[in-house]
């Protein structure tokens, strides 16, 4: 080598690049990359893993880039956008009906609660209101969805801390409930159901009577869960002070819904909100839990599908007669404004900021999701934890990945 | 020698010994994996499991996924230890052949009657973990290298035990011979009743309870799954296995099950002897008892292995050393001392 000639920075394409040091190897044993890396991360002590985005423990496309120590978490930086597919422009280039079909597709689990904050800002443009049936019919399904959502969560739960039968628990209970759904909107997971100024049909015959006898099959389903998970000493050992959110952190983090209300604020948009729905007029109670951990979110999760099955069945008692569709016209032409419009979603606040210039379709949606918000706490609640405490505060966070990239 | 009382060469005794031995782990897999992983979990779970395969009840099902896993490519990592990772699944199904030598299933149907049966039995169970760290490290993969060293790190924690509740067992037979504890147990009596022999699950109650948790331990079966853990690991020290190697550490899985359960019932609960069953009737009869009682035990296994959650690694060894452990011992004290007095 001439000495003008200057010393390359070795690259990982030059094959002066050695990304394993060299150690000495008796001759004629042939050295194994396995042993070399395996050697250097043990040597630097901790390893980098990804869990995700494919991964069982991340409901979809997650990835969560994890710096180990061992066992223990030393750093996480959850990656998202995988399943990204810009539901906030194509808004922008569908009428307002249109617009439902895509927001059904943003938290699947809940589907039809979804679609309620964006009706009800499009019905504030145009300053007309759903009839009551009509509302009263929207609150029942939300109400519905969210137990659907909810018996999932508390099957897979337990699926996630390694007890495989719950999970099953969960499926088929979830399965009386979408039935209800089906039967009303004619959707199992995307009904696609809510008009604006009202809903598309009335209930079936019988479906009051049927969603009786359901909402007493998932109260059932409640006290098993309470039996099978929530009093298991293992759960409580795995769940009990693993991933807590003080209340102020978490709500300064945008931490919404159950989960906000397992660290103790008392704070349901159905109650402390702008009036919506006809929860106005139902008798319900708000539950919080102190701890704030794992364990907090499932309790609060079990009595809130308690508490919904109470709901419903209470709407189902106080059910006007009526139309369900309000005057409207054919070509629907919002006018020029701005509405804001939360909700109390299964997964926490959601909220629509429609912007409209006065035609067929929005100019402007902003989507504020709720899980989006719920797992930007994640990298400090990770700090330190065991590898499998990941699993249980992925599991106990309860995001949906359409949720969060939308 | 003689075996169903019919008397035979030693070189015919020798063949026959060595298909038992053969036939009894892939037979006793697909059993328990039948049984329990296929039909039981699924009816605790409100499903029905696999129904057409076979014509009944779909019991033909795993010997398809036998024969399908055997049409798999090989798929071997590029940066595995290539030697290592293809001979790692086979120590873990040799260490399960090798339990199921001392396992007497008759009066005189026992592959090797050794003196220190219990002893050799629990050792060459434990060889299956060299197979499984050797696994984990040969992959090349960091969630197998995390799967072995749980792995690992649980043999450690749970072979004391495991030991220990069987000391208990030996003291009171006053052997360590397999043949001899079922013995002592059929020709034992319960304050001079000696209806049912002495089934030691009565007096060491504590011991059997020890052994199966232990056992459960060894196994890596759920609470103590976490070398597996799928929703932590995806499959532990397996996750790059697949093809006829993924069916080796899947027979090594029920089939060392099925010696377990097969150990504990022979322990505990009389082994192959049935009540006022003696002579040649107790030879043909004695593989039916056994395998019943095994079932039994194997039921206990799967029943707490689909139902509970699984405990955190640093939660398994406490839950070892400071209770199971000190436990053990204080069994073996009291065992000691109702033996020397009584």
């Amino acid at each position: 080598m001439s000495s003008t000639e200057q010393p390359v920075t070795p690259t990982n394409d030059s094959p002066d690049f050695k990304a394993v040091p060299d150690f000495e190897v008796a001759p004629g044993m042939q050295r194994h990359l396995a042993d070399a890396r395996v050697n250097v991360e043990l040597d630097t002590g901790d390893m980098i893993i990804n869990l995700g985005p494919q991964h069982p423990a991340t409901h979809g496309t997650l990835r969560l880039v994890v710096r180990l120590d061992g066992e223990r978490v030393i750093a996480a930086d959850p990656v998202i956008g995988y399943m990204h597919r810009g539901y906030e422009k194509l808004t922008e280039f569908r009428t307002y009906p249109q617009v439902t079909t895509l927001i059904n597709r943003i938290d699947w689990l809940s589907s039809f609660a979804n679609e309620v904050p964006f009706v009800h800002a499009a019905e504030q443009l145009m300053e007309i209101e759903a009839p009551p049936r009509a509302q009263y019919i929207r609150t029942a399904l939300t109400e519905l969805s969210r137990i659907a959502t909810f018996l999932l969560f508390l099957g897979e739960m337990g699926l996630q801390v390694g007890a495989l039968t719950p999970a099953f628990y969960g499926f088929r209970d979830r399965e009386h409930v979408l039935n209800l759904i089906e039967s009303a909107t004619g959707g199992r997971f995307h009904p696609n159901f809510n008009r604006i100024g009202g809903l598309k049909d009335d209930l079936p015959w019988g479906w009051i009577a049927e969603t009786r006898n359901v909402m007493k099959i998932v109260l059932d389903a409640c006290d098993v869960f309470e039996d099978l998970v929530l009093g298991n000493e293992i759960f409580q050992a795995r769940t009990r002070s693993v991933g807590i959110i003080p209340g102020e952190l978490g709500a300064s983090y945008g931490v919404s819904g159950s989960n906000l209300r397992a660290s103790g604020v008392d704070w349901d948009l159905r109650r402390d909100g702008a009036p919506y729905l006809a929860y106005p007029e139902l008798d319900f109670e708000v539950f919080t839990h102190p701890d704030g951990d794992s364990f907090a979110r499932y309790w609060v999760r079990l009595q809130e599908t308690r508490e919904s099955a109470r709901m419903v069945l209470q709407l189902l008692d106080k059910m006007p007669s009526g139309p369900i569709m309000a005057k409207v016209a054919r070509i629907i032409k919002v006018p020029a404004g701005e509405s804001w419009v939360e909700t109390e979603n299964p997964l926490g606040q959601m909220g629509y900021y429609v912007v409209s210039k006065g035609g067929t379709g929005p100019f402007r949606v902003k989507i504020r999701s709720a899980s989006f918000s719920n797992v930007s706490i994640l990298p400090w609640m990770l700090r330190g934890v065991y590898v499998p405490d990941v699993v249980t505060i992925l599991a106990s966070l309860y995001f949906i990945l359409g949720d969060i990239d939308r | 020698m003689s075996v169903l009382a019919l008397e035979i060469g030693w070189g015919w005794m020798l063949a026959f010994k060595a298909l038992v031995i053969l036939l009894i782990v892939p037979l006793g897999a697909l059993v328990l994996g039948y049984t329990f992983l296929l039909k039981m979990m699924s009816h605790m779970q409100s499903r029905l499991g696999p129904m057409d395969p076979g014509g009944f009840h779909g019991w033909f099902q795993l010997v398809g996924d036998g024969l399908k896993f055997l049409q798999k490519e090989d798929i071997i990592p590029e940066d595995a230890d290539r030697r290592v990772f293809a001979f790692a699944p086979v120590i873990v199904v040799i260490s399960t052949f090798l339990m199921f030598v001392v396992i007497p299933i008759g009066p005189v149907a026992v592959v090797a009657n050794l003196d220190v049966g219990v002893f050799y039995a629990l050792a060459v169970s434990s060889l299956s973990v060299i197979g499984v760290l050797m696994a984990g490290w040969s992959s090349a993969n960091k969630f197998a290298l995390m799967g072995a060293l749980r792995a690992a790190g649980q043999l450690i924690a749970y072979e004391l035990p495991l030991l220990l509740a069987v000391v208990g067992v030996v003291m009171q037979a006053g052997t360590m011979s397999l043949q001899g504890i079922v013995s002592a147990q059929q020709n034992g009596s319960i304050f001079g009743w000696s209806g049912i022999g002495n089934p030691f699950i009565f007096t060491q109650i504590i011991g059997f309870l020890l052994f199966m948790i232990a056992a459960q331990a060894e196994l890596s079966q759920t609470p103590f799954d976490m070398p597996v853990a799928e929703s932590e690991l995806v499959a532990g020290y397996m996750v790059e296995y697949s093809g006829f190697r993924f069916l080796f550490f899947f027979i090594g899985e029920f089939g060392t099950a099925t010696a377990f359960a097969a150990l504990a019932a022979t322990l505990f609960l009389g082994g192959w002897s049935l009540p006022g069953v003696h002579g040649l009737s107790a030879e043909l009869l004695g593989p039916l008892v056994l395998f019943v009682k095994l079932m039994g035990v194997a039921f206990l296994m799967f029943w707490v292995r689909f139902t509970y959650p699984r405990l955190r690694e640093d939660q398994l060894q406490a839950i070892a050393w400071k209770f199971l452990i000190p436990i053990a011992l204080a069994n073996i004290i009291v065992t000691a001392i109702i033996k020397v007095a009584f």
